[in-house]
């Protein structure tokens, strides 16, 4: 999923200072499941922001919204009959969602609630990690299922480099060394000579090198 | 010979090279790289120049090896896949072959999390291993990485690091394979204090052939200090440093401990010697340059070979 | 302000501490009438918002009473609980409102004494805070009347 983080309330609030009614949005997809725009951190920031403003003697109301999901534009859709009553839209999805709204609603200032992390999975309960950086040319298989784009410090892939202490990366002994979680697994599996074989230097065109991408799909593109 | 390079003609005549290592200021005072650079003349092969050690900014790298050049020594161009594209890192290597400089080390470097720009965004566009071959690519076959010709290809003599200490040991012998399998000429290794876990690493090295397919030179780093050995120690990432060696350095009064340094330091590169396989020390003596000629006296590495 | 009686809201989980209130009525202990109880199923169950909710719809004060440590009728709801009431406080400091406003309390269903302590001391503790900030700015004053 898309992870993300709510925004201190300093910034939030400092943003919403210039305005009187405001449309908090939440996304019911990975922020939900990430905890940091589903519903109910819409309803905590709701009241916040409103608990906030009121000991400030300013006027704040927050219509509170959470869509299916805020990067289809069919959901962005349902916003529409609350806009005009809205001086400015906070969003709690992830870029995507904010931009959607940007997109559709282009009079109407959006503000971002959360900071978009990373693309990432579950450690533990309330603990989220970064798996994936989308590069478009997918090596796990030959990675033994870890990313050394995503999860080694220095993006190596033909790690691992010279600092790699007792399985833990050099930057932070918190970090797990990826070149030795890949090492492990490939030895389960039986493959250790897939280390043996150089991997060649990345082409970047699929990943952000190439410039913004898009996926279009003809058979289902109208 | 596939290069012109001084170290290439020293190794392959089967000399015991000497290497040692030159950080540029930080600053742009070419007198400081010239001081620091002439304690070396005359007692070693060739001088690494490193490229923003320990990702603090200095002055480049290709800028202090050609102030290098020019005073008649033979630099290393050391170049870190952290801060350049591959684009630069090629145009930087025509620029230095078009200074005579023939000798690189090809490293990933240190990340900016432990320098003084942990802000910078760090590039990695390729990793050590294929940054090798793309130097090896550019020589041999006088292509750029992305596949056009170069018009007067640089013959660069090709180095790398190994860690022998780094985890996991077993993958140790390993990495160097894939950095001889992608064309390292020469191997520089990481400070050695525990001899036995080097001899042990260069066991799999023989055995696997690969001290027949490149040079590898033993790096030593002399402690100026008991401090500086707990530094080692505890702080440094991929360090191994025994307890015995904290003992005796600890062990003499410290007026005395530098003197004592150089002594582990003379033993170790005598031990090193006994072991088949190693070509060469990388004598890298931090701030402490004006010592490596005693260091190389000491360990019988005098004088210099002369291969013109 | 002399005048000025806190309202308290009390999270009280089933098993321990609404039972322990009931001991405390039962035996006669008097606490303050400014404690509104509020039975839930477990201190677990008491998230962020109903905390935050209770001190925007005017509430001077907000506890939640769970049981001792060990002892959650579902093992570890008073955990969970102890830090919804952390993020509370953190959140209530990032919009500068005293975090002393919320708290933690642990008791067992047989500590009558214990409860009646723990809501005199917190109403201590809120009216000397004084007035929850956001009730008494004008405009919430407005909207109280009107909504």
């Amino acid at each position: 999923m898309i992870t993300a983080e709510r925004k201190p309330m300093e910034e939030l609030t400092e943003c919403m200072k210039p305005f009187g009614r405001i449309l908090l949005v939440g996304c019911n997809e990975c922020v939900t499941v990430c905890a940091a725009g589903g519903r109910k951190e819409v309803g905590l920031l709701s009241s916040a922001l409103q608990m906030h403003f009121m000991k400030e003697n300013k006027p704040f109301e927050v219509k509170e919204l959470t869509l299916e999901r805020q990067c289809d534009p069919e959901y962005v859709e349902e916003l529409a009959p609350h806009i005009n009553q809205v001086d400015a839209v906070l969003s709690m999805a992830c870029g995507c969602g904010v931009q959607e709204i940007a997109r559709r609603y282009k009079e109407k200032p959006v503000f971002p609630a959360v900071n978009t992390k990373f693309m990432g999975a579950s450690e533990s309960q309330g603990v989220w990690a970064e798996r994936c950086a989308g590069c478009g040319d997918c090596v796990l298989g030959i990675t033994g299922g870890v990313c050394p784009i995503a999860r080694c410090s220095k993006q190596l892939f033909n790690g691992p480099c010279g600092g790699s202490t007792n399985g833990k990366c050099e930057i932070d002994s918190s970090v797990d060394c990826a070149w030795q979680l890949i090492w492990d697994r490939l030895k389960a599996l039986g493959k250790v000579d897939l280390y043996e074989e150089n991997i060649a230097a990345k082409d970047w065109r699929t990943g952000r090198g190439g410039g913004p991408r898009k996926i279009i799909r003809e058979d289902l593109a109208s | 010979m596939k290069t012109d390079s001084i170290l290439e003609k020293i190794l392959a005549a089967g000399h015991l090279a000497v290497t040692s290592e030159c950080g540029p200021p930080r600053g742009a005072l070419p007198n400081k790289v010239k001081e620091k650079a002439e304690l070396l003349r005359g007692c070693v092969d060739a001088v690494n120049v490193t490229d923003n050690q320990t990702a603090m900014v200095r002055m480049s790298s290709l800028a202090a090896c050609i102030l290098l050049r020019q005073m008649g020594l033979n630099p290393i161009l050391q170049m870190v896949t952290r801060d350049r594209n591959r684009l630069s890192m090629q145009s930087d290597i025509l620029g230095a072959y078009s200074h005579n400089i023939d000798n690189m080390l090809c490293l990933s470097g240190d990340h900016p999390r432990f320098g003084d720009h942990p802000m910078a965004a760090n590039v990695h566009d390729i990793d050590s291993v294929q940054f090798i071959e793309m130097v090896k690519t550019m020589r041999d076959e006088g292509k750029f990485q992305g596949g056009e010709s170069i018009d007067g290809p640089p013959k660069m003599f090709i180095g790398a690091a190994a860690n022998p200490f780094a985890d996991p040991f077993e993958l140790r012998v390993a990495r160097l394979a894939k950095k001889a399998k992608a064309g390292v000429d020469f191997i520089q290794t990481q400070c050695i204090y525990n001899v036995d876990k080097f001899a042990k690493w260069m066991e799999g090295v023989r055995d696997r052939g690969l001290d027949r397919q490149v040079y590898i030179l033993a790096g030593i780093t002399p402690m100026k200090s008991a401090g500086m050995a707990r530094y080692m120690k505890n702080k440094v990432p991929g360090m191994d440093v025994p307890d015995e060696l904290v003992k005796r350095i600890a062990g003499v009064p410290k007026e005395k401990q530098a003197e004592e340094g150089i002594k582990i330091c003379v033993e170790t590169i005598e031990q090193c010697k006994e072991i088949k396989g190693v070509h060469g020390f990388h004598i890298m003596a931090i701030e402490w340059e004006q010592k490596v000629p005693e260091i190389v006296e000491k360990a019988g590495l005098l004088p210099r070979p002369s291969v013109n | 302000m002399q005048n000025f009686e806190p309202v308290i809201v009390a999270f009280c989980c089933h098993y321990c501490a609404y039972t322990a209130a009931d001991m405390a009525g039962s035996k006669r202990l008097g606490y303050p009438p400014n404690v509104k109880i509020i039975r839930v199923p477990c201190s677990g169950k008491v998230d962020a918002i109903h905390m935050m909710k209770a001190l925007e719809k005017g509430a001077d004060g907000v506890y939640v009473a769970g049981c001792l440590d060990g002892d959650c009728h579902f093992k570890t709801g008073n955990i969970r609980a102890a830090r919804h009431v952390e993020a509370v406080k953190k959140l209530l400091d990032e919009i500068g409102i005293e975090k002393e406003r919320v708290e933690m309390f642990s008791m067992s269903a047989g500590m009558g004494e214990k409860f009646a302590e723990v809501a005199s001391e917190f109403t201590e503790r809120i009216r000397k805070l004084g007035p929850n900030p956001v009730k008494t700015s004008a405009f919430a004053q407005v909207r109280q009347a009107v909504g």
